[in-house]
């Protein structure tokens, strides 16, 4: 008995469950995982599919949009992505989403730990408050805010243009707050009971006992801290209007929106300067997903 | 011994009436407040006053003036909500996002149920398909849409699939169905993250409970409604509010694989219409208002949600 999941175009294929019959406990075993297996790997192709297909496409010197041209065998170049290039100029775009990045991170990283660790091991006034406010932020939509910080920064400040600028509303990462929380709070409380009747000062505590155990976390916070400003697309591209300090997602979403027609394979040039942009983040991932884990997120879907 | 009025009961003695008045005024241990000083400085500056000043506007007849330039803007009540609320393409970007959640938050929450059901188990190339699931979560939407858009394109290769099926006008150009294709890229973008957060929460999920409905004889489609779905519950209310968050505030996907609205306004999202209003336009009062009336609306029907979906 043969079990085909659906397959929607284009969309996530549904796993084809339907209640199984009734079998020999060994035969059920079997199937479920059968089943469980191709609908796995019908779901990974259908997710990996177009990052295949925008890689190979960048790759054509011809544009094919038929079935076949999806399994190319000739026609490979490198032009497409000297074509981008020329357009948009990836290593300074690319230095500029890494200022951006980097910034971010730097401002999660030093000011997040201190307010994560504060929210979970402190006592202080005014801490429930914060807690309420870092939950809130995560609910309102930057759209919102848009207009008033895009009055603030631009106009008020005048940071149009500016590196600082793109940075200042990203600067510390409310979800990474909340995740150095969780992991703070998750360290045994007589550690730090014990460090306080020894008379050790808060500051002591902070630099000898949390921070060096905060790695695990730190990787977490950082990765998904990275992937904000990384693809942000929206507030860089309000601020600024100098191409040179436009982050690669910017200019990549400009070059789309006046899709030139100049090149043989345009579809090609834009998939190239796609894969430059969604490299590094894959590669980062690939790379360090095995501290990726489940646990620090378990903690919050615990209730 | 001196009896301290700290509301929180110290642990360890703490000698003195100045001691104990700063520890009611400032809690155990003021340093926090030194620590977590830099973080409430920024919510208050890009957080709090934002959103103030957008309700400000939102009140007001504002308009963009030279810097430094004063001009009137007077007080205006209601009139931008009025406003707002009798624009058709307000209305329709409302309908629109009905629309992309009605077909968004239930296929995210079946799908990353059920595949993070079966990478639960035990078996070949886990990392494999955990990294492939989490890849497009990753991605910058920019990037990704580039492909979407040559796939989905008139010539594309989904419409050479289906051949005689293709729909005319082609999908991101086609009134009914644009929407629901934003819908469905948008679904299969977030995936990962839902997978995630279900995969954490069925490594709580007792074995024992399955042992036992095993033995009294429960198939695995039957233990998967009545141990599984119970069992995840919370993270079932997180997933479906945080997949309505992120679909009511959508806009990079309307805007990048729509234009700016799509075919007679069928993709336009609000925070789309807010952005074309109020940057595009100049008008920053009347998107003020969809703004407000937007998170407005999230919040109640995120509370309202929340009461459904918790009940016991």
């Amino acid at each position: 008995m043969t079990q085909a999941a659906p397959r929607v175009a284009g969309g996530p294929a549904r796993s084809g469950h339907s209640p199984a019959e009734p079998a020999p406990g060994a035969g059920r075993a079997a199937l479920g995982s059968v089943l469980r297996m191709v609908a796995l790997v019908l779901g990974a192709f259908v997710f990996l599919f177009p990052f295949y297909y925008m890689l190979v496409q960048s790759l054509q010197d011809e544009s094919d949009t038929s079935v076949g041209g999806a399994l190319p065998i000739g026609g490979w170049t490198l032009d497409n992505y000297s074509d981008i290039n020329s357009r948009v100029d990836l290593a300074g775009s690319l230095v500029n989403s890494g200022i951006f990045t980097g910034g971010v991170i730097l401002g999660t990283v030093v000011f997040g730990v201190l307010a994560g660790y504060a929210l979970a091991r402190l006592h202080f006034r005014g801490q429930g408050m914060l807690f309420a406010a870092m939950l809130l932020v995560q609910l309102v939509p930057f759209q919102l805010l848009m207009i008033p910080l895009y009055v603030m920064i631009v106009r008020n400040y005048g940071l149009a243009d500016s590196y600082l600028g793109m940075i200042l509303p990203f600067a510390i990462n409310s979800t990474a707050v909340f995740i150095f929380r969780q992991f703070f709070l998750q360290l045994p409380e007589d550690l730090f009971s014990a460090a306080r009747i020894d008379g050790a000062g808060e500051l002591r505590i902070l630099w000898s006992i949390a921070l060096p155990l905060v790695r695990p976390a730190l990787l977490t916070a950082v990765l998904i801290t990275f992937i904000g400003p990384w693809n942000e697309f929206l507030w860089p591209f309000l601020i600024t209007k100098d191409t040179d300090m436009q982050p690669l997602a910017v200019s990549l979403a400009n070059y789309l929106s006046n899709v030139a027609g100049r090149a043989s394979n345009p579809y090609g040039a834009i998939l190239a300067g796609a894969c430059v942009l969604a490299a590094p983040a894959v590669a980062l991932f690939v790379a360090f997903q095995r501290h990726f884990t489940t646990s620090d997120l378990g903690s919050g879907v615990k209730g | 011994m001196t009896t301290t009025t700290a509301p929180a009961p110290a642990p360890s003695r703490e000698p003195g009436r100045r001691r104990s008045r700063r520890t009611a005024l400032l809690g155990r241990q003021p340093l926090g407040i030194a620590f977590a000083a830099p973080y409430a400085l920024f919510l208050a500056t890009v957080f709090a006053y934002p959103l103030g000043l957008a309700v400000w506007i939102s009140f007001h007849d504002y308009f963009f003036a030279a810097p430094g330039a004063t001009v009137p803007r007077p007080f205006v009540g209601f009139d931008n909500y009025v406003t707002v609320l009798s624009d058709a393409d307000v209305r329709q970007s409302f309908v629109n996002v009905g629309i992309f959640l009605l077909i968004n938050v239930p296929l995210t929450v079946v799908l990353a149920l059920l595949l993070a059901t079966a990478l639960n188990t035990a078996i070949r190339g886990r990392t494999f398909f955990r990294v492939s699931y989490y890849v497009p979560y990753i991605t910058a939407s920019v990037a990704v849409v580039a492909v979407w858009l040559v796939l989905f394109s008139k010539d594309g290769l989904v419409n050479q699939l289906l051949g005689a099926l293709a729909p005319d006008p082609s999908w991101l150009v086609n009134e009914t169905l644009a929407m629901p294709l934003i819908a469905v890229f948008v679904t299969w973008k977030q995936l990962g993250l839902y997978i995630l957060l279900y995969l954490a929460a069925l490594q709580n999920v007792p074995k024992e409970l399955y042992e036992s409905a095993q033995v009294d004889g429960a198939t695995r489609w039957q233990q998967m409604r009545n141990v599984t779905v119970p069992g995840v519950r919370p993270a079932t209310t997180l997933v479906v509010i945080l997949a309505f968050i992120t679909g009511a505030n959508l806009f990079t996907e309307p805007y990048l694989l729509t234009g700016g609205g799509g075919p007679d306004g069928a993709s336009a999202s609000p925070v789309l219409v807010m952005y074309q209003k109020g940057i595009q336009q100049g008008n920053a009062d009347v998107a003020a208002a969809i703004g407000v009336l937007l998170v407005v609306a999230v919040l109640i029907v995120s509370l309202v949600n929340r009461r459904l979906l918790e009940r016991d």
